[in-house]
């Protein structure tokens, strides 16, 4: 097996699961209709790609494991999403802003994984990116209403921004699995994605009138299987069924 | 128009009904038939709606990606019908917050069903096989409704629904067809929801006092107590086909009439849930009327946004 | 309150090239673009749509059901409007 890949792969996959269930949550509880249905349609892209993501990840894990496998019956640590997307909901703002930093390193991911040696990742790619586009549309047009919006609502949206934005520099975290990874053209340098990013960031949040935190301090540890106290809390419920009734068909 | 007094209006209007001829939103129309109608559909949305809660319960935890992503898709659905209904009414004058305001204040009803817990991954089956079984049953003589919009709304919706029913039968006979525990689930959810999905349908004919009046307009089609004999009709040998047993000690099957005969509903309960008592009346109405408070600011802020473009777009213009 | 209810939109999909948009229902929306992405949301969810418009339930002028007969019926006896009002001998063709 290629340990990178499957790494890699359970980066991506992992980090569309709990994305996607932090979105689940809304659902039923959103601010209005619409966005309800949004928000669910968000969540369903998300669930699709983790299922896509984990089938190909099992299949070059070679070890018996399905994508059911992955999602549901890792242990914590072995977890390797980004902190930014296990963290809690709170309010309508912290998700919009969680979601509009987390679409803008997706989406140029994304372009870039479309020319991916790897024909399978080029194919999720290509699919993916079309998701992602609305997502970024969505997220981006919504952190403009909110920043740019009410005195209420540019408060909300500033203490999301002050507060995700700790967990913005773990996005573009790399190590000897990217450069391996990057050495066969499977995957893309972090480095120009982190250009368009910081691009896609400083213009949006300039036309919602909300402001860049100047503090330097960044938290990282996802990707290395290092997570916040949330995590645990998510497999609770994520895993509740598998774990209480091991080993049978749903 | 010949002559302009409210008999002749509504003579008229009845024969356009015998002739099953829509009613259209700027139609001349009494006033009784518009307010039973956006009763009916607010009550049906709000039914949407509250729906969601149950089932979106069990989100977070559905057993395998696949299962959770069914989920998610129907009780986005049901997001989606509740929206349809809301629109329907607000041809008829009804504002969707207003009425969804009657809601909260405990002033408008939706169904009953939705007031039980769902304790269980079984109960995403028993919910999709019974409830929206008995939904379906329901909805779809309304495709026939006299009034146009209502009768729209319900065609799209019966379309969409007819995968609910499928995905919750289908959870219920993989349980009924595992281990013992997952049978035992299954047979646990059908005990709890049987009931309640009987009573859906409504009190008997007789005690119904909207019936006669809505069947003449045909916003009604059929009677309360004729849509819960098909439905237990059809329902019962299902339950047989995947081993599970009625939780009814009087259920019998009779060959003359080719129905079968169920016990006595217990309508004190039926009442009890209707007027607020049930053991999650409280928790849903709240969850909803949560949702609205938490969500204000937002919509407020996406109308200001809207306002200070309009006047950017205006004084560029100027 | 006022501020926070956003006005109502009504949505017209086009299903597919070559057809004309047609109305599906309603939606809230604080803005026109807000407008068209639920549409896309709310009515497209089973592939139903390739085209979306969206039009303010307030800018639609429609008219009066009263005066339908003065409308509509003077139609009705304009049967020379319509090809089958013609005879044509047996034996001639494409026409």
């Amino acid at each position: 097996m290629n340990k990178h890949l499957f790494e890699y792969l359970l980066r991506l996959g992992d980090d569309s699961l709990i994305i996607g269930h932090r979105l689940s949550e809304w659902c039923g509880h959103g601010p209005i209709l619409e966005e309800d249905i949004a928000m669910t349609n968000m969540a369903l892209d998300f669930i699709g790609q983790a299922t896509t993501i984990l089938e190909y990840a099992a299949k070059v894990e070679n070890a018996g494991r399905d994508a059911d496998a992955l999602a549901f019956l890792r242990y914590e640590r072995e977890y390797r999403n980004v902190l930014l997307v296990e963290q809690p909901n709170e309010d309508f703002a912290v998700t919009m802003v969680r979601q509009f930093l987390f679409d803008a390193f997706r989406k140029p991911l994304y372009e870039a994984l479309q020319n991916s040696s790897d024909e399978q990742i080029a194919a999720i790619a290509e699919k993916s990116l079309k998701e992602t586009k609305y997502h970024l549309k969505h997220s981006s047009e919504w952190v403009i209403r909110l920043g740019d919006g009410t005195e209420e609502s540019h408060e909300k949206a500033q203490y999301a921004i002050d507060t995700l934005w700790r967990y913005t520099d773990e996005l573009f975290f790399e190590n000897e699995v990217d450069a391996a990874l990057q050495s066969e053209n499977i995957v893309p340098s972090l480095i120009p994605i982190r250009e368009e990013w910081q691009k896609t960031v400083t213009a949006v949040l300039a036309e919602a009138t909300l402001t860049i935190p100047q503090n330097g301090w960044k938290q990282q540890g996802g990707r290395t299987g290092l997570h916040s106290e949330n995590l645990g809390y998510i497999l609770a419920e994520l895993q509740y069924m598998q774990r209480a009734y091991p080993g049978m068909k749903w | 128009m010949k002559e302009n007094n409210i008999e002749e209006l509504e003579r008229q209007f009845q024969e356009k009904i015998d002739n099953d001829i829509k009613i259209e939103p700027r139609d001349w129309m009494p006033d009784a038939y518009r307010d039973t109608l956006i009763r009916q559909i607010s009550q049906h949305a709000h039914s949407e709606i509250v729906g969601m809660l149950p089932e979106g319960n069990w989100i977070t935890r559905a057993p395998n990606l696949r299962r959770k992503a069914v989920l998610l898709a129907k009780v986005q659905d049901e997001a989606g019908h509740g929206l349809y209904l809301y629109s329907a009414a607000e041809t008829l004058g009804a504002d969707r917050e207003e009425t969804i305001d009657d809601l909260h204040s405990g002033k408008a009803k939706y169904s009953s069903i939705f007031n039980y817990p769902t304790l269980s991954w079984a109960d995403m089956g028993a919910i999709g096989w019974l409830v929206d079984g008995a939904a379906i049953m329901n909805q779809v003589p309304l495709c026939r409704c006299s009034y146009g919009p209502y009768a729209r709304a319900m065609v799209r919706v019966c379309k969409e629904e007819s995968f609910h029913q499928r995905q919750g039968f289908e959870i219920m006979s993989t349980l009924a067809n595992g281990t013992p525990e997952q049978k035992a689930m299954a047979q646990d959810a059908l005990n709890r929801f049987w009931w309640p999905a009987l009573m859906m349908f409504g009190p008997n004919d007789a005690e119904s006092k909207h019936t006669e009046q809505s069947m003449r307009w045909k916003i009604k089609r059929q009677t309360n107590d004729e849509l819960r004999q098909q439905f237990v009709d059809i329902t019962v040998p299902q339950a047989e086909m995947i081993g599970l047993t009625v939780p009814d000690a009087d259920l019998k099957f009779n060959t003359e009439t080719g129905h079968y005969e169920s016990g006595e509903i217990n309508w004190d309960e039926f009442w009890q849930v209707v007027k607020g008592n049930g053991p999650c009346n409280k928790d849903r109405v709240d969850a909803r009327r949560k949702a609205k408070e938490n969500g204000m600011w937002v919509r407020e802020a996406a109308a200001a946004h809207a306002e200070k473009r309009a006047n950017r777009s205006k004084e560029k213009r100027a | 309150m006022s501020n926070a209810n956003w006005p109502l939109w009504e949505v017209f999909i086009r299903s597919k090239q070559g057809l004309s948009h047609k109305h599906v229902g309603s939606l809230r929306a604080a803005d026109a673009q807000m407008a068209v992405e639920n549409a896309r949301d709310v009515y497209t969810r089973r592939s139903e749509g390739i085209s979306i418009w969206v039009v303010q339930s307030n800018d639609v002028f429609a008219s009066d059901p009263s005066e339908a007969d003065s409308l509509y019926e003077p139609a009705d006896s304009k049967v020379y409007r319509h090809p089958t009002f013609y005879d044509v001998p047996d034996g001639i063709s494409h026409m």
